[in-house]
């Protein structure tokens, strides 16, 4: 996986609440059984017409947008299914930085499997944020994750938690299923503890 | 030792591995895989050299992609792409050596329906599966999720879960239902109650009489929603419902193992003064029929309301509102006994089992769909349909006009042939009215499988209790 570390690229707004996996990436495209190539499609039904053709007031169809490496989003972002291939598109497209006030369990987990860093703020905070977005762009926000700030365009710094962990796999670009294998003799254990104490499972 | 709850109980029992810092590694003692996340997973293990853990505990059915129609195994029923993906599967799963149920056999179904129906689903364990629906089995006191496909490749890997403990929350629907109120009445209320957002962060264990009094199938439609409401799992005790339900399915244990089961079955319930981070509770006597009028299954009303004004609403919800009207092409204050519908779906993992087949047959015996409806009903297991086609009630729905598919996800999601057309307003008894959902600008309106057959006898949302 690719390291996270820091980030300073254009921010997009996207207030709308509710978000969800199949506006993210809609089901006809999740037939593919590769990783990549989602981006094209990310928010396809909100961003293309049906005859393929841009729809001009989509946030990242606009000029300004186009190169956005940050999503500012209303509440509960990636609500829905358990599809990977929402943040498989969202990072294909560019996007490595999504900033709300809430996630979905599921989506938020999947974000930090793929290079994602998706961060919770309080309503104000997000507010700011979505403003600065909103001014294209020349305003360009700073995400730093050792330091666990965001500097918007102004100058402003907001700090954000994260859980140790994940942050720790993010900065060094780690695969969980290494790290999981080198706790192989706990889970060894657990399987003969419970093998005796649950036989029928 | 402090009292617990029935999710610590479980969390406790399956802890393989605990940091510093909190972060565990959970066992999973089931794992279910479908076709459309696990292409991915699996081609993650081939490129590293890895194997599945543990094939024993993992269970492969295609259903997303699936045609439901007869015929389906010709090929040209599927797209191409559709076509590869079951393909997959059934490479993976045989190459692999876990267990399957290819589209012929005739156990295949949705996976959430087939997990249970074969006895892999039992109190007390973990059950993952790359799909939120995997909330379902909750409804046996397990500790049910959905996961992304990075996860279930770790799952195929390691059998384990690299996880942090979430909250606890408690839904409580004390009394008896009213007639006409079913178990997806009491789901969807719940969402009314608490948003989409709500159980975010949650394990929720829904308790109290009218829980109690629910059939397996219905403590199923119960839990299938809990991820709706934004919670990772819902939960409800095993009681002696579920031990009748459990004992003698393909997979339970039999004879003494069963007996040695039952007695741990008997300790998996919240003791007395457990913590809850959160607590709801609902009369059940309040629940009434209710319907979904917009694009968020938190969009709930009782059938005998009207479409919102978008000013009714705070903050975000507003705009969200205002979209969802123009998108489902509503009017506010429209009664929503006087919306039209053209098409009726009754099937899914939340109500594709044989007991909402009953219900449904309940209403429509006898009578004829609305001229020009388009009604198909789509079990969930090829062993829901056999049982449907031997109760009799394959042949009510034949004559009242219903199509009678065979098993698989079908028109919940329309990754298969089966969709909704632009502007076509639907009664589904499925869990997501998200836009584009059903078929591109296709709308949804979530109901119960009562409340759906009333639609397609009336040509509108109706109210089932003037039909009874």
């Amino acid at each position: 996986m690719e390291k996270f570390e820091k980030l300073q690229g254009i921010a997009a707004p996207m207030p709308l609440v509710n978000i969800d996996t199949d506006m993210i990436i809609p089901k006809v495209f999740l037939k593919s059984i590769a990783r990549t190539g989602f981006g094209a499609n990310l928010f396809d039904e909100m961003r293309f017409n049906r005859d393929g053709t841009e729809i001009a007031d989509f946030v990242l169809n606009k000029p300004q947008y186009r190169e956005a490496q940050i999503l500012v989003a209303g509440d509960n972002f990636g609500c829905g299914s358990s599809r990977e291939h929402a943040p498989w598109a969202i990072a294909d497209f560019g996007i490595k930085c999504v900033i709300s006030t809430s996630f979905a369990d599921i989506f938020f987990n999947n974000c930090f499997k793929n290079g994602i860093l998706p961060i919770v703020l309080p309503q104000e905070q997000v507010d700011l944020l979505m403003k600065d977005a909103e001014k294209g762009a020349n305003a360009r926000m700073t995400v730093d994750l050792e330091a666990q700030e965001i500097t918007s365009s102004d100058g402003d710094v907001v700090k954000f938690d994260v859980d140790a962990f994940k942050k720790h796999c993010l900065l060094n670009g780690l695969d969980d299923i290494g790290l999981t294998m080198e706790k192989e003799a706990s889970i060894d254990a657990y399987e003969a503890k419970a093998g005796a104490s649950r036989p029928w499972v | 030792m402090s009292p617990k709850t029935l999710y610590d109980k479980i969390w406790d029992a399956h802890v393989a591995h605990e940091a510093d810092d909190g972060t565990c590694l959970l066992y999973i003692d089931r794992h279910l895989v479908h076709e459309v996340t696990s292409p991915q997973a699996f081609e993650g293990l081939r490129m590293a050299g890895r194997k599945v853990r543990a094939p024993e505990r993992t269970i492969a059915v295609p259903d997303h992609n699936v045609p439901t129609t007869e015929g389906r195994d010709d090929p040209s029923q599927m797209t191409e792409e559709s076509r590869i993906q079951v393909a997959a599967l059934d490479t993976n799963a045989r190459e692999f050596g876990v267990h399957y149920y290819p589209v012929s056999d005739v156990r295949q179904g949705i996976v959430h329906i087939v997990g249970p129906e074969q006895g892999w689903t039992l109190p007390g364990m973990t059950v993952v599966c790359g799909d939120s629906h995997t909330a379902t089995h909750g409804a046996f006191g397990a500790l049910a999720h959905g996961i992304g496909t990075s996860e279930v490749e770790h799952v195929l890997a390691t059998q384990t879960l690299i996880q942090k403990k979430s909250k606890n929350m408690k839904v409580e629907i004390t009394g008896k239902l009213m007639p006409g109120v079913t178990a997806k009445d009491i789901t969807l209320a719940v969402i009314g109650e608490t948003g989409t957002g709500g159980g975010t962060g949650y394990v929720i264990e829904y308790c109290g009489e009218a829980i109690r009094d629910l059939s397996m199938e219905g403590r199923m439609t119960v839990c299938n929603m809990a991820i709706e409401g934004g919670a990772r799992a819902g939960l409800i005790a095993p009681d002696e419902t579920t031990f009748n339900y459990v004992k003698g399915r393909p997979h339970a244990p039999k004879a003494g193992a069963f007996e040695q089961a039952l007695e741990y079955w008997k300790t998996l319930f919240t003791d007395e003064g457990a913590h809850f981070d959160k607590v709801v509770t609902l009369k059940g006597e309040d629940i009434q029929p209710v319907v979904t009028w917009g694009t968020s299954p938190e969009d709930v009303l009782p059938i005998t309301g009207v479409v919102p004004h978008p000013e009714d609403f705070q903050g975000g919800k507003v705009d969200a509102a205002r979209r969802s009207i123009e998108y489902m092409g509503l009017t506010p204050g429209q009664k929503l006994t006087d919306i039209e519908i053209d098409t009726v779906f009754i099937g899914s993992c939340t109500n594709g089992r044989i007991e909402d087949f009953r219900a449904v047959a309940e209403v429509v015996k006898g009578k004829k769909i609305k001229d020009g409806m388009r009604a198909m009903i789509v079990p969930g297991s090829g062993l829901v349909r056999a049982q449907a086609e031997e109760e009799g009630l394959a042949d009510i729905f034949r004559e009242a006009g219903f199509e009678w598919r065979l098993a698989g996800c079908s028109m919940c999601l329309a990754m298969n042939p089966d969709q909704l057309s632009e502007g076509e307003r639907c009664a589904a008894t499925s869990n997501r009215n998200f836009e584009g959902r059903q078929g591109y600008k296709g709308r949804t309106h979530l109901v119960s499988p009562a409340m759906a057959a009333a639609a397609a006898l009336t040509g509108k949302l109706t109210d089932i209790r003037e039909m009874m």
